[in-house]
């Protein structure tokens, strides 16, 4: 069989798509108002903490433009870094595999832990793995996974899907953490109570059991340096550090774009990084790893490299920028829709202002309803403000917004009233001419008001607009027509 | 000075009174105002819901209609149309793959001001009561809408101004910098997401007892006074350019 390029590199698959119109599912999401409470108190109280210590850098912007660069240099020489990194990373003993998509990468991975004949592996929070459903595969393969972040453990107990990427569990208080970790906690203290202290406790003993245990860890990996061959693991619990230390075999799943050129770009990101996601001046734990190193930590130590509609990301102009994305999840924390909704609203992996980029960005925009994400914003910008890397957020929606259109022009699928609408408006607002003739129309704008002057209700699509506001009555003449009058015939 | 003013679609059709204050303002202040009749829109709503092509008519015409000799500098009542205008139309050129089209596009957004950002840093306004004679003895709360606020990086210049207006008394919003919930068509697409933002602006304008929110914005204004109208709210909603224009002898009503 022959390959022929067609051009576009493949799109991702796994949990990368919105499965619902995200109106639809927002809706939904809106009437939890105990997920909502959560979200406004989790969100509002990160905020203030990121304000604070990103305040303290008399260079933070400085910082936000070394980020973008360094991001935008490594996706530009990707090929060269990746290349380089694998060098490295095997003379030191490590194993490179290479993933082009969610399935071979779970393939690869189950196959490794199966040759190491476990059955049981633990986990270091990973926003790949989640990506690709790996243990959902797992499990179908018999082998189990067990999550030992807090958050990440609290959304595995209680069956649930995570909705944030820095705080799985974010739509959770905790009563209901309690509440899940007696029902299915095995071995749990039927005494427990909701103080933080209590719980951290009770999953403590129950984790510990696990680390001491397994033979086989996975992890995510927060970087790559390509001139030392050097994984990094940014976390706060210390839960990760035991999963990257104690077992025989750890095996890391790691997206492409998190290469970077060198040791020294550290310096940059580890300032970025947990005063925007954490709102921390420094993380506690900070692991870095080169490979194997003889008796001690893990001797068989492998890396699967992911696509996954990451190259198709890159080959994208007006979105690229999206790959500079360090998962610290500012924007979703600043984000007034995200508020609202909370994670899962967005279907994807990925929630909130990035994840309306990237999901879209890496399965395309026709997949499922993805089509949908990139109108889940206001556009106010308070994500592009906070982004660390400076990814134009805003701007990237807009232009996904233009692809959604221009593919479902393509396939006729446009609604139809917005289609009117936007034609229509080409015309009214393409000249001065134009718009100033449907001006005249104004005072018949006025019969809808009532005697307030008010318009309660419009018809069609504009009845969105009128459920929650009134409209003024339109004035008996537009400014165009005063100044003719008033100025011009002076 | 030689001043075009771009009214903005909605100011022109649904507030033609913010118009006509911007106009007082500069005319007070000894300025020509001049008019350019071949405006329109600048062409967000099209570009923001995704309609590109539909887009560039209104964009083209918006360049052709201000890339003149014909004055200094253009100055609109509104922040969200001056960041398209700077911002998204030498994209969109971009996009359509129009290389002259973008740098007219950049030439015109480079001589086009918000009215503060023009009032403060072009004409040196520092003090409304005294420069331009505003007055208004009320109450009032400000919303600095996010355009403004973010794309432009308008700082404190409106509500500087706000603070300097004779008789006035004005209260800090809560959560001032959290968007109200307009964002054009996300309005109407996302009406339940929109509809949740506007209630915590109702709710936070209300608080402050104030009997008016400011803005720089008419959009985002219409969006805020939609929702206070609609829960029968006492505030009302007024621009800044309604505000500086109000004098102790033409004091504006609320």
């Amino acid at each position: 069989m022959t390959q022929v390029f067609l051009g576009m590199p493949a799109p991702g698959h796994g949990n990368l798509f919105e499965e619902e119109p995200f109106p639809q599912a927002a809706h939904r999401e809106l009437g939890n108002t105990q997920m909502r409470k959560n979200l406004r108190h989790a969100t509002h109280t990160i905020r203030d903490k990121r304000l604070k210590v990103v305040g303290e850098l008399p260079d933070w912007d400085d910082l936000r433009d070394s980020g973008s660069a360094i991001k935008n240099n490594a996706m530009a020489n990707i090929e060269e870094l990746l290349l380089q990194f694998e060098k490295n990373f095997t003379a030191r003993g490590g194993i490179v595999h290479w993933a082009r998509d969610a399935s071979e990468a779970n393939k690869i991975v189950t196959e490794l832990v199966k040759a190491t004949g476990s059955t049981e592996v633990v986990k270091v929070k990973s926003m790949a793995t989640q990506e690709i459903g790996l243990n959902e595969h797992l499990e179908t393969e018999g082998i189990e996974a067990f999550e030992t972040d807090l958050a990440e453990l609290i959304v595995q107990l209680g069956h649930d899907k995570p909705s944030h990427i820095l705080v799985p569990a974010i739509h959770k208080n905790r009563t209901q953490v309690r509440d899940i970790f007696l029902k299915e906690m095995p071995g749990v203290d039927p005494t427990l109570t909701d103080e933080p202290a209590k719980l951290a406790e009770a999953a403590r003993s129950h984790l510990r059991r696990k680390f001491l245990a397994s033979k086989v860890a996975i992890s995510g990996a927060n970087f790559a340096l390509a001139d030392t061959g050097t994984l990094g693991v940014v976390e706060s619990e210390g839960n990760g550090r035991m999963c990257l230390t104690l077992p025989e075999t750890l095996i890391t799943v790691m997206g492409i774009e998190k290469v970077l050129p060198q040791w020294e770009d550290l310096e940059v990101f580890m300032q970025l990084l947990p005063r925007s996601s954490t709102g921390e001046r420094m993380n506690p734990y900070t692991s870095l790893w080169t490979g194997v190193t003889e008796d001690d930590g893990p001797q068989n130590v492998h890396i699967v490299l992911l696509d996954n509609g990451r190259t198709r990301a890159l080959s994208d102009r007006f979105g690229r920028t999206a790959l500079n994305c360090i998962r610290c999840s500012a924007c979703m924390n600043v984000c007034p829709v995200y508020e609202r909704t909370g994670g899962h609203a967005y279907g994807s992996t990925y929630p909130g202002p990035i994840g309306a980029i990237l999901s879209p960005l890496m399965t395309g925009i026709e997949a499922e309803d993805n089509g949908s994400l990139p109108y889940a914003s206001s556009l106010c910008g308070a994500c592009y403000d906070a982004c660390p890397v400076k990814i134009n957020i805003p701007e990237i929606l807009v232009h996904l917004r233009g692809e959604d259109v221009d593919a479902k022009r393509e396939t006729h699928k446009l609604p139809t009233q917005m289609d009117l609408l936007m034609k229509g408006g080409s015309w009214a607002l393409g000249k001065g001419k134009n718009i100033g003739l449907l001006e005249k129309a104004l005072p018949l704008g006025r019969l809808m008001a009532g005697k307030d002057k008010k318009i309660k209700k419009l018809p069609g699509i504009a009845a969105g607009w009128t459920q929650s506001r009134d409209v003024p009555a339109p004035p008996n003449k537009s400014f165009r027509d005063w100044w003719s009058d008033e100025k011009e015939s002076k | 000075m030689r001043i075009a003013l771009f009214a903005t679609c909605i100011v022109d059709a649904m507030y033609p009174e913010t118009a006509k204050s911007t106009v007082k303002i500069l005319e007070r202040l000894g300025h020509e105002v001049v008019f350019p009749k071949a405006q329109a829109c600048c062409g967000q709503m099209h570009i923001n819901s995704g309609y590109m092509p539909e887009a560039l008519p209104v964009v083209e015409n918006h360049i052709n209609a201000f890339d003149t000799d014909d004055y200094d500098v253009a100055v609109a009542p509104s922040g969200s149309c001056v960041a398209s205008v700077k911002h998204q139309h030498p994209r969109l050129a971009e996009r359509l793959g129009k290389p002259e089209l973008k740098e007219r596009a950049v030439a015109v957004g480079k001589r086009t001001y918000e009215l503060s950002q023009l009032l403060v840093d072009v004409l040196g306004i520092t003090d409304a009561a005294q420069q331009l004679g505003s007055y208004l003895p009320e109450t009032i709360t400000y919303h600095p809408s996010c355009h403004g606020m973010r794309s432009l990086q308008l700082g404190d210049r409106q509500l500087d101004l706000l603070k300097t207006v004779g008789g006035i008394n004005v209260e800090v919003l809560p959560e001032a910098d959290q968007c109200c919930g307009f964002g054009g068509t996300f309005s109407i697409k996302n009406a339940d997401v929109s509809s949740a933002m506007l209630d915590d602006k109702v709710k936070n304008i209300c608080s402050t007892g104030a009997s008016a929110c400011a803005g720089g914005d008419a959009s985002c204004l219409m969006h805020i006074g939609g929702g206070l109208s609609r829960t029968g709210a006492k505030p009302k909603t007024l621009h800044l350019a309604d505000i500086l224009a109000s004098t102790m002898e033409e004091t504006v009503t609320l």
